[in-house]
């Protein structure tokens, strides 16, 4: 961590990440590019190496993707990066979220937003399979992924108020089981 | 599956305030690990406690994704701000970082240790199956909702399917043309706009 993290470092990563924050439409991969130019090579806050790294590691923790913007905050600039890091990611893109929500309910019980909830809901319906297919895709798309996809899925048909630890606990097991056994190779 | 739906919805809806708010997306937020994240939280929401229905929950998957931002954190502010108003945004916003933001600087400190563990990888990678088909789950769900609409409607939903899905084509632009499109189609004709959830909006105040 640096000894002394000053005002200007703090205001830098926020004029840094709140524009990403507005810019990540569709999920946390559009924002990549520009933060790595930002901190890499333009302000050379951290080497590539350790921006790889700390990329990898996001896989691994929850939450959304684009808080590796707030860990690189983190290592620069600490306690204090880490939170203002979190506000310009966040406040940015939820303030307008909420404009929207509002204005939304505002004209609740109208013809037209009956319309427009209607005709929202096979959009929705689309996203989401396309989203299935999309992460599937990602994932790898092996036979083990699907058939844990598909498994879960189904298991939720059956048990409709089944605890999602022992879903995502199922998952994480049978793909533990396939590691040991030398199926899985990662 | 229908009946047990029709006596799931004679349940009442579990009591609401902010702490249980803040609950719900605390724990989503801690446990979410790849992209089943809106599954879970129409789970917690609509099904298990009943604070909304689908039909005003959907909405904000379509609004979630096509707005800026991430999925989860714009959905946890549209429905924060749904049942408890601005507090209510900031609290299920908050709830939901909150576990993420501790995890990650635990991870920032101690990175490089983590990185070596092979066993690690395929216990996320199973967590992230699992989330798939939670969101698969969700998906066939939200089909059939969108066929009480008709055929049409169906057509549209297949539509942006492909567009997304296997063309790739840019987001913002399908979800532009088949708003309007699915709108017109969904137009309610000769009946009272507001009939189907009237008797439902004195449960949500």
């Amino acid at each position: 961590m640096r000894e002394e993290v000053s005002l200007g470092l703090l205001v830098s990563i926020a004029i840094i990440l709140a524009p990403l924050s507005i810019a990540s439409i569709g999920g946390a991969t559009a924002i990549y590019a520009p933060l790595q130019y930002e901190v890499v090579d333009l302000r050379q806050w951290i080497t590539g190496r350790e921006f790889l790294d700390l990329f990898a590691i996001c896989r691994f923790t929850p939450g959304p993707s684009s808080i590796l913007g707030a860990m690189i905050a983190f290592k620069i600039a600490g306690l204090a990066g880490a939170l203002v890091a979190m506000l310009a990611l966040y406040l940015p893109s939820s303030a307008l979220c909420y404009a929207v929500g509002r204005i939304w309910s505002a004209h609740k019980g109208k013809p037209w937003h009956t319309a427009v909830e209607r005709g929202l809901t096979p959009i929705a319906a689309g996203l989401i399979m396309a989203g299935v297919l999309a992460l599937f895709q990602l994932s790898g798309g092996d036979p083990l992924t699907g058939l844990v996809i598909v498994g879960s899925a189904a298991l939720l048909v059956w048990r409709r108020k089944l605890h999602p630890f022992i879903l995502l606990g199922a998952g994480a097991g049978a793909f533990e089981l396939a590691f040991l056994s030398g199926y899985l190779s990662l | 599956m229908s009946a047990q739906d029709d006596s799931a919805a004679r349940e009442l809806p579990a009591p609401l305030n902010y702490f249980a708010l803040y609950n719900v997306f605390f724990w989503i937020g801690l446990f979410s690990f790849g992209g089943g994240l809106l599954a879970w939280i129409q789970r917690e929401i609509v099904v298990k406690r009943r604070w909304m229905r689908d039909e005003e929950f959907l909405p904000g998957v379509a609004l979630s994704q096509v707005l800026p931002g991430v999925n989860s954190t714009n959905m946890a502010v549209y429905v924060g701000r749904h049942l408890l108003g601005v507090s209510g945004a900031v609290v299920a916003l908050t709830g939901m970082l909150t576990g993420p933001f501790v995890v990650m600087l635990a991870a920032a400190a101690s990175y490089k240790a983590i990185l070596g563990v092979p066993a690690l990888h395929a216990a996320m990678a199973g967590v992230a199956a699992a989330a798939i088909g939670m969101l698969l789950r969700m998906g066939v769900s939200a089909v059939k909702t969108s066929a009480r609409f008709g055929l049409l409607s169906l057509m549209v939903m297949a539509a942006v399917f492909v567009a997304i899905g296997v063309m790739k084509w840019p987001l913002v632009w399908v979800v532009a043309v088949a708003t309007p499109l699915s709108v017109l189609i969904a137009w309610p004709r000769g009946q009272t706009p507001t009939g189907a959830s009237a008797g439902r909006e004195g449960d949500d105040a």
